[in-house]
This record gives structure tokens, C-alpha cells and sequence, in this order.
């Protein structure tokens, strides 16, 4: 019942809108989708193809790379039909935004935050786009590639003032 | 006529009422250092009275960088982490890492394992039962149960003890079985807590299900309805109470949980007094669980044959080369895992708790993302407490059962 429902479903969704699907996800299936039709895509499975439960939205940083530089995740599942998938959707540059899908499911309203406060990915039309995890005045995306762990780097003679430039001082002065 | 509040946080006026921009409701902080708040979950209220006109959650006190963190750290020395997170699941999530590497690896787990792994995750599920038990029946005043809660839950501590060596952070579960086999004791301690336990259960009703204070506090506080719930992405306790019978142990069996008979009980009015309901039968349902797999629980080896993801028997070592330089791989720089993603969800005491795993074919993994039931259980909070009294919003954010190392990460 499942198994044919997810078939059905990615067929006519892959068709509608033009989809592939995607290789690298080994489970659940996934199609790759471009940002404009998120939101249309999101309806379209909760109403029409029963998905009516959002399970998982995140994002991944590929830097270095830039096209694309992200990718978002969204997991959906189906009570009615038990079947799970998930669409990526590859996003460009470094400050991208892609349209909320908050209308669609309200539980999306904290993962779109973390998502924000995270990677810098912006929510076109998010009620309440603050940082959650992160303190309001923190700066940077920690979640990026290119946001170094925190440790500091080993300064030797040859690379002390290379280093010295690199570094924050801001904290220090302060203190 | 009070005089007009200021509200210190600009970001925060579209989220409170227009009243409290006039000055005729007032803004509460509640917490993060406060003993209801289960952690450090800080709540800021609009109140009327000592009516809930808005509640907004704060989180982010316990945020500690685990993803950050996990993707600078080889797979297997990222699991660790996962058992900081959840800290009453702690075996829950090492299940859920185990399983999405060997999902993304192809890894086998021999069927010991598995049961094994449902015996412990089963008795931790019962732990954290009971933890919330105690903090429910606590924050509403009913200390004696606390006490008892806990004093059972020192006996699963004792059992995860006697397996790993830990009470807590155990991170018994690897990729591909379990750190060691199960000492000659464990039976032994499991059947004596089976025999001891669902006695204690009946106690615990004795003294609250009928209990008139119990039934005045609990009942029709904190309603949500079914749609509502799976709008908000609810699971777990919570979603059953409402009754959406989802869990992914019978939805999507992982580990063997399709050959254990147990049912999933669910409620109807999807308030306080339910959600307690549904997880005093779970407790019932995992006591089941338990004893199907000690039954049928088989011999054979508890880790995969498989030297690419785990290390060769000691006793190998000193006669076979091959075993010499699997061992020293492992432990110079790990197991690789193949280039691809897996969302692998399983059922956490609090919900659903899925890993989004990411491998870029090298030996640390290039995403972890964990989506945790917590952190949507708390962004329901506001839905759940309006308009009800602050002394039931106590009782409310204790029968969410939020853990903010879950939410926080």
C-alpha cells in the first residue's frame, strides 16, 4: 500500500513539476527541486498526495563550492499512507533566500529559524525570522564550512603576524 | 491604569498582544533558572492576571555546538556526542546514529545485537517514563511519586551499568553491533526488574489515576487537537494522546522491532491527564517488549564480521596479519562510509528522533543534523498554554516532557 502510494506519488509529482531525482540520498527518496517551487510543491503533497507532516528540514553548507553553495532538505510523511520522502533543493551564492514554507506547515516556523541562525539562509515572508540557538547579537553562521571551530591557530615566528591580523580582538579589548 | 511597559527587546513586539504595547497586561520572564522549567528553558509570558495571554519560548542556554562539532571528529568518535544531547535517551540516540550509518555503509548487525539494542532502548524508554513521571507529579506537588520514580530508575541505571561500564553516557551501541557482548549477569538483572516492576506501576496509579487533586490539575489543561498537533510536527506521547496512533516502531520497524507483539496506546482529549495515561501503558508495552526479546534473544556474535567498519577479536591480533592491519586502521583513522544521505528516524521517548547523515566518502561526516522532538515540542508551547492559569502551565511544560540538551544540541 505504501510502496505504491510513494511510486504514484513521485511519478506524478516528477512530472508535474519537471523534477529528477536525487543519487545521493540512499533513504527515503528523494527529488531535487529549484527554490521557486517549494512552496507549490509542499501544497501539493499535503493536499493532494496526503503528506501531511512535516519531518525534517535542514540545510548543508558545500563551501568551498558555489554552485550550489547549499543544499535544504525537506523530509515529509504520510500518516494515512505511511510513506516518507524528501526533497533537496540546491541554493546559489552566499546569501540566498528561498520562500518560507511556514504557511504550509507552522512547524516549519523553528526549523526556517534555526536554519537562518545557522547557515544565513533567508526566509522570504518567515513571521519571526530571529536567531533561536544562537544569542541575537552573535555574528556569523556557525553551521557554514568556511566558520572555523573556535580553536586557536598555533602561532610560530615565521607566521606570528600573518596570524595576529587574522585574529579577533575585539573580545579582549573589551574585557 | 497601569503605566505603559516598556518592552526591552524590540524584535519581540510583533509577538506579544497590543494590549501589553498599552500597558494592561504584564511581561513575565520565567526562567531559565527556574526548577518547572525542566533545564533551561526560558519562557517569556504575557499575562493577564495570572491568565497566559502569550507565551514565547526562549531557547538556545544549553546550545553546545554538537553538530559543529561532530563534523570535525572521525564517525565513530562523533558518537559520543550523541549521547549528549538527550541526556534521558542516551541509548535511543546512539541507535539512531548506529542505524543511519549502517543504512548509509550497507553494514549488517547480527540479530544478538538487535535484540540486545531493543532490550536496552526499551529500559531507557521506561527511565525516562519515569523521569518525567517524577517531575510531573513534582511540579504539581505529589513528591512522594518522585522518589519512587527514582528509585526504580536507579535500577536501569544499574543494568546499563553492568553492560557498558556507564550509567549514563554509555555509547554502547557502535556501527555494527554493540561495544561488547552482554556480561552472564545481564539476564539475570532484567528478569528480576521485569518481575519487580510492574507492581511498582500499579502504585504509582494507585496513588494518582483516581487521585481527585491529580484529576482537577491534569484533566482538559493543555488541550491540542490532532490536526493541530501534526501541523505543529508533534510525535511521540504527545501526538498519541491526541489519538494519531504513530510511532514509528510499528510505522517503520527498525532493529527487529517487527517481530515483538506490543500495542501502541493512544488517547482522546489530547490534554495533560492523557499524555500521562499514554506513557504509563508505553511503560507496559516496553515491559512486553523486554521480556519477547530476552526470550527469543539469540547466541552468535553481537558485531558484524565486516573489518572495514569494526575491529578484528583481541585473541586475532597475535596470529593474523590481516587482523594487525584492520586494527591498525581503525584506530589511526577510522572507518570510511560511501559518498550519499539517509534521514533514518526512530522512536525516542519524546517522539520521533531522526539523524540526517551526510558523507562525503571520507571519515568524518560532512552533515549531521538531528531532528529532535523536543525542540518542536517546545515551539507548541505557546498553542498548548494559552489561556490557562500559570500554576497549569507548570503542569504543562512537565507533560510536554521537554529536555533542552534535546532541543539545544
Amino acid at each position: 500500500m505504501s510502496e505504491e502510494h510513494l511510486k504514484a506519488t513521485i511519478k506524478a509529482i516528477t512530472g508535474r513539476f519537471s523534477l529528477q531525482e536525487s543519487d545521493l540520498m540512499k533513504y527515503p527518496p528523494t527529488l531535487v527541486a529549484r527554490p521557486e517551487q517549494i512552496v507549490e510543491i509542499s501544497q501539493v503533497l499535503r493536499d493532494e498526495f496526503g503528506f501531511n507532516f512535516l519531518c525534517e528540514l535542514t540545510a548543508v553548507d558545500y563551501w568551498p563550492e558555489e554552485e550550489p553553495r547549499f543544499n535544504m532538505i525537506y523530509g515529509y510523511y504520510s500518516h494515512a499512507n505511511n510513506s516518507r520522502m524528501a526533497i533537496r533543493v540546491p541554493l546559489n551564492g552566499d546569501n540566498p533566500s528561498i520562500h518560507t514554507i511556514e504557511g504550509v506547515y507552522p512547524g516549519a516556523n523553528w526549523h526556517e529559524r534555526e536554519v537562518w541562525d545557522m547557515f544565513g539562509i533567508k526566509f522570504e515572508g518567515h513571521s519571526d525570522l530571529r536567531r533561536i540557538l544562537n544569542p541575537s547579537d552573535w555574528e556569523g553562521h556557525p553551521l557554514r564550512k568556511d566558520y572555523p571551530l573556535g580553536y586557536e591557530e598555533p602561532q610560530f615566528t615565521f607566521n606570528f603576524d600573518e596570524i595576529d591580523k587574522r585574529k579577533h580582538h575585539g573580545r579582549y579589548e573589551e574585557a | 491604569m497601569a503605566e505603559p511597559l516598556e518592552i526591552d527587546y524590540p524584535e519581540l513586539k510583533h509577538l506579544v498582544s497590543e494590549r501589553a504595547l498599552k500597558g494592561e497586561t504584564v511581561l513575565l520572564n520565567m526562567g531559565p533558572q527556574h526548577p518547572s522549567t525542566h533545564g533551561v528553558l526560558r519562557l517569556l509570558l504575557e499575562l493577564d492576571g495570572e491568565v497566559v495571554v502569550n507565551c514565547i519560548p526562549d531557547i538556545g542556554f544549553l546550545h553546545t555546538g554538537i553538530e559543529k562539532n561532530m563534523e570535525a571528529k572521525r564517525w565513530e568518535l562523533a558518537e559520543v556526542m550523541t549521547d549528549r544531547t538527550d541526556y534521558l535517551n542516551n541509548t535511543g540516540n546512539n541507535l539512531a546514529y548506529c542505524l543511519a550509518i549502517e543504512k548509509l555503509a550497507d553494514l549488517d548487525v547480527p540479530p544478538r545485537a538487535q535484540a540486545v539494542r531493543v532490550i536496552l532502548v526499551e529500559l531507557e524508554r521506561i527511565a525516562s517514563h519515569l523521569v518525567y513521571l517524577g517531575s510531573q507529579a513534582l511540579d504539581l506537588a505529589a513528591q512522594s511519586i518522585f522518589l519512587y520514580a527514582f528509585r526504580e530508575r536507579e535500577s536501569i541505571m544499574d543494568i546499563k551499568e553492568l553492560c557498558s561500564g556507564q550509567r549514563m553516557m554509555t555509547t554502547y551501541f557502535r556501527p555494527g553491533g554493540l561495544w561488547r557482548d552482554i556480561p552472564v549477569d545481564f539476564e539475570i538483572a532484567v528478569r528480576r526488574f521485569l518481575r519487580m516492576f510492574p507492581g511498582r506501576i500499579k502504585q504509582y496509579e494507585t496513588i494518582l489515576t483516581k487521585n481527585p487533586i491529580w484529576l482537577d490539575r491534569t484533566r482538559n489543561i493543555g488541550k491540542i487537537s490532532s490536526e493541530q498537533a501534526i501541523a505543529m510536527s508533534l510525535s511521540g506521547p504527545v501526538l498519541r494522546a491526541t489519538g494519531v496512533p504513530y510511532d514509528v516502531r510499528k510505522a517503520q520497524p527498525y532493529s527487529g522491532y517487527e517481530q515483538y507483539d506490543f500495542n501502541i496506546p493512544t488517547g482522546t482529549h489530547g490534554d495533560v491527564y492523557d499524555r500521562y495515561l499514554v506513557r504509563m501503558e508505553e511503560m507496559r508495552q516496553s515491559l512486553r517488549i523486554i521480556q519477547q526479546a530476552l526470550d527469543i534473544l539469540p547466541y552468535g556474535p553481537f558485531r558484524s564480521n565486516n573489518r572495514k567498519y569494526v575491529p578484528p577479536p583481541r585473541a586475532e591480533l597475535g596470529t593474523s596479519m590481516e587482523a594487525v592491519i584492520h586494527h591498525f586502521k581503525l584506530w589511526t583513522e577510522g572507518f570510511k562510509v560511501p559518498k550519499g544521505a539517509v534521514y533514518l528516524p526512530v522512536e525516542s521517548p519524546r517522539g520521533e528522533l531522526g539523524y540526517y547523515l551526510e558523507s562525503n566518502g571520507g571519515n568524518q561526516p560532512y552533515r549531521i543534523h538531528m531532528r529532535t522532538s523536543a525542540f518542536l515540542l517546545i515551539q507548541a508551547l505557546p498553542i498548548l498554554a494559552k489561556g490557562h492559569l500559570v500554576s497549569d502551565l507548570v503542569a504543562i511544560i512537565a507533560s510536554v516532557d521537554p529536555v533542552l540538551g534535546d532541543s539545544d544540541r
